[in-house]
């Protein structure tokens, strides 16, 4: 009986009665044209930093492909294997839009992983906190509070002055300055929800805590846990930048875009724009494309604006 | 409140104190600041004394304890490479750091109330729109990124301020400035404004919100009912009301433009305290680090433990909660 009726409604074109949570979510998220934009331009950059080895005119790390007689050419000019470089070419010869795919690998990496452990440390460490309560959570809540009271980017900066150069370093540092924002937002939703009476439901059935906590109240908190994600995976890969910018961050070794910015920074004065240019216009891309996705899904996951 | 305060201040002690185990022994274990100080072509005995004259050569449990023994009497050690006292050298580039980030505050200030009063008033017209959209902008791109744009605008492509460097120094009441000269204000207002940026954004969205919301109560609609002009409404008595809060969370950020400078004056060549650690860190200059670090430490300490009593006094709850924990 319930088959006739929806291939009656199918027939008759109309919208299947029944939305999957996820249906309505994703229905939201495309009904503003600036986030869509943002995601298909952050979904490119990824697609092109992933198939950079293939779709790249060379390795512009690996010396026999670089010769120095292609430095500081200005965009457009034809290398000197033949093929053309569209974004110019850096001080040693390098192709900048072959640089720049590759540096994107690493920005993105060093990003996505300090992002995902910070959320991982954040959340296990916010989790106990409001599922303990008393002493354990005054004390939690009062080192959360107080490393928020430094700005981010100072307490990486420290971080990296006390740890030195290096991926696994500055992902490191990344996730000291971070874990504490993942760690608030997860304590102040559990808690909200741990009065519930679902909560109390599977107390009543004789659950076990650990089991209530990570199956029953963590998927609960993992709305606002994404909105937060993806701002603070946006501002690590800015930190990132900056760090290795300041020349405190990733080494030479690991050109990063904001060791690709640094580079070209000495050749602005003298009028030489792309170098750091463009590297610079793929950094902003990135961050504020995330941005503009996360602000759009506080929106959307957001129960109280709801329609 | 006495308690309060004490336990306060108690905490205080403890973050400085941790923080100072954890940046001693952090900046201690990277690289090996001798080869950067020896010459090339020294012999093993150059490059033993030189360890043994730094004090290298101790165990480095013994190292921190002469560093505490010295911190407790304001002696931060020498610097590696300069050898004068590295306290010394801090704050002798402090004055540069405290003139950018008060002429950035400034700017903020000047900047953002007036934007944010106008997108407040008018939020759905267009002009308001930019503006929300460009501190959206203004929150999320990188702050060196917008520093080198300013520079290849402002310097190198219109040529109307110099990029680097604080330029001639003027002398009022026996402050030395680069404020009171011409030549200083122009190499000030490219640094200043590129560490304003964030701030303003900020202060565009705390104007905006607070006008938002005074302009439905009941003291707005009494002043329009009693015929007084709109200019008089806005300026006298909403003006008045919004801009205690936006000033003390403006003042409040001036701890975060100090950290902050550290991007811009490495950007701009600004000799200043980041600059100075910046270098440092490079010439794995350890007792600099060790020192900035500590400094920068003590004053967000000295900031958070300011507010916190501040707020225990203007507002009871807080006092009552922290009796109750």
């Amino acid at each position: 009986m319930s088959d006739v009726t929806t291939d009656n409604a199918l027939s008759a074109g109309e919208p299947p009665v029944v939305e999957t949570p996820f249906q309505r979510f994703r229905a939201e998220f495309f009904e503003s044209r600036i986030a869509t934009a943002a995601l298909g331009v952050f979904g490119a950059i990824v697609l092109l930093a992933v198939l950079a080895p293939w779709i790249t005119p060379q390795n512009p790390y690996d010396l026999a492909q670089v010769s120095v007689m292609d430095g500081r050419l200005p965009p457009g000019s034809e290398a000197f294997d033949g093929y053309t470089m569209w974004l110019g070419s850096d001080g040693s010869g390098r192709d900048l839009y072959s640089a720049i795919l590759y540096g994107l690998r690493i920005s993105l990496t060093v990003g996505l992983a300090s992002g995902v452990i910070a959320l991982l440390i954040g959340m296990a460490i916010g989790l106990v906190a409001a599922y303990a309560g008393g002493r354990i959570e005054a004390i939690i809540m009062r080192i959360v509070d107080l490393q928020l009271s430094f700005p981010a980017s100072l307490v990486a900066l420290m971080m990296v002055a006390a740890l030195g150069k290096g991926v696994d370093k500055i992902i490191l540092a990344l996730v000291i300055a971070q874990w504490a924002y993942y760690a608030r937002t997860v304590r102040a939703t559990a808690l909200v929800e741990r009065g519930k009476e679902y909560v109390e439901a599977a107390q009543c059935l004789g659950i076990s805590r650990f089991r209530i906590v990570f199956r029953h109240i963590l998927p609960n908190c993992m709305a606002p846990l994404i909105v937060v994600g993806t701002v603070q995976t946006a501002s690590a890969i800015s930190l990132e930048a900056t760090l290795s910018f300041l020349g405190v961050g990733l080494p030479q070794t690991e050109p990063s875009i904001g060791v690709l910015i640094a580079n070209g920074f000495e050749y602005m004065l003298s009028g030489r724009y792309w170098i750091s240019v463009f590297p610079g216009v793929a950094l902003l891309l990135t961050v504020v494309s995330i941005n503009l996705v996360g602000d759009h899904l506080r929106d959307v996951l957001n129960p109280r604006l709801k329609k | 409140m006495t308690v309060f305060i004490i336990r306060r201040l108690l905490q205080a002690l403890l973050v400085v104190f941790m923080m100072s185990v954890i940046v001693f022994f952090g900046v201690n274990i990277v690289g090996d600041p001798v080869y950067m100080l020896v010459s090339p072509d020294a012999d093993q005995a150059d490059i033993e004394a030189a360890i043994s004259r730094l004090g290298l050569d101790r165990p480095i449990l013994e190292q921190y304890w002469l560093f505490l023994k010295g911190a407790a009497q304001g002696d931060l050690g020498d610097s590696f490479i300069f050898g004068e006292p590295a306290l010394r050298l801090i704050l002798h580039h402090m004055p540069a750091t405290m003139e950018l980030a008060f002429s950035a505050l400034i700017l903020a200030i000047v900047i953002g109330i007036p934007l944010g009063l106008y997108a407040g008033l008018y939020p759905e017209s267009r002009m308001a729109k930019g503006i929300m959209a460009a501190s959206i902008f203004g929150f999320s791109l990188p702050t060196f990124w917008v520093g080198l744009m300013l520079i290849m605008l402002f310097a190198v492509e219109l040529r109307w301020v110099p990029a680097t460097g604080r330029g001639d120094l003027g002398s009022f009441l026996s402050i030395q400035s680069s404020l009171f000269t011409l030549d200083g204000l122009s190499h000030i207002f490219l640094p200043a404004l590129n560490l304003a940026l964030l701030k303003i954004s900020l202060a565009i969205r705390l104007t905006r919100a607070g006008v938002r919301e005074a302009m439905g109560l009941d003291y707005v609609k009494y002043a329009r009912a009693k015929g007084l002009p709109m200019r008089r409404i806005i300026l006298v008595h909403v003006m008045k009301n919004i801009m205690i809060p936006v000033v003390t969370v403006m003042g409040l950020e001036f701890g975060s433009l100090i950290g902050f400078s550290v991007v811009t004056e490495t950007i701009f060549a600004w000799p200043g305290m980041g600059k100075l650690l910046i270098d440092a860190i490079l010439q794995l200059d350890r007792p600099v680090v060790v020192a900035y670090l500590m400094i920068i430490v003590l004053f967000f300490v000295l900031i958070n433990l300011i507010v916190d009593i501040l707020y225990s006094i203007l507002d009871p709850r807080v006092r009552l909660q922290d009796q109750g924990a």
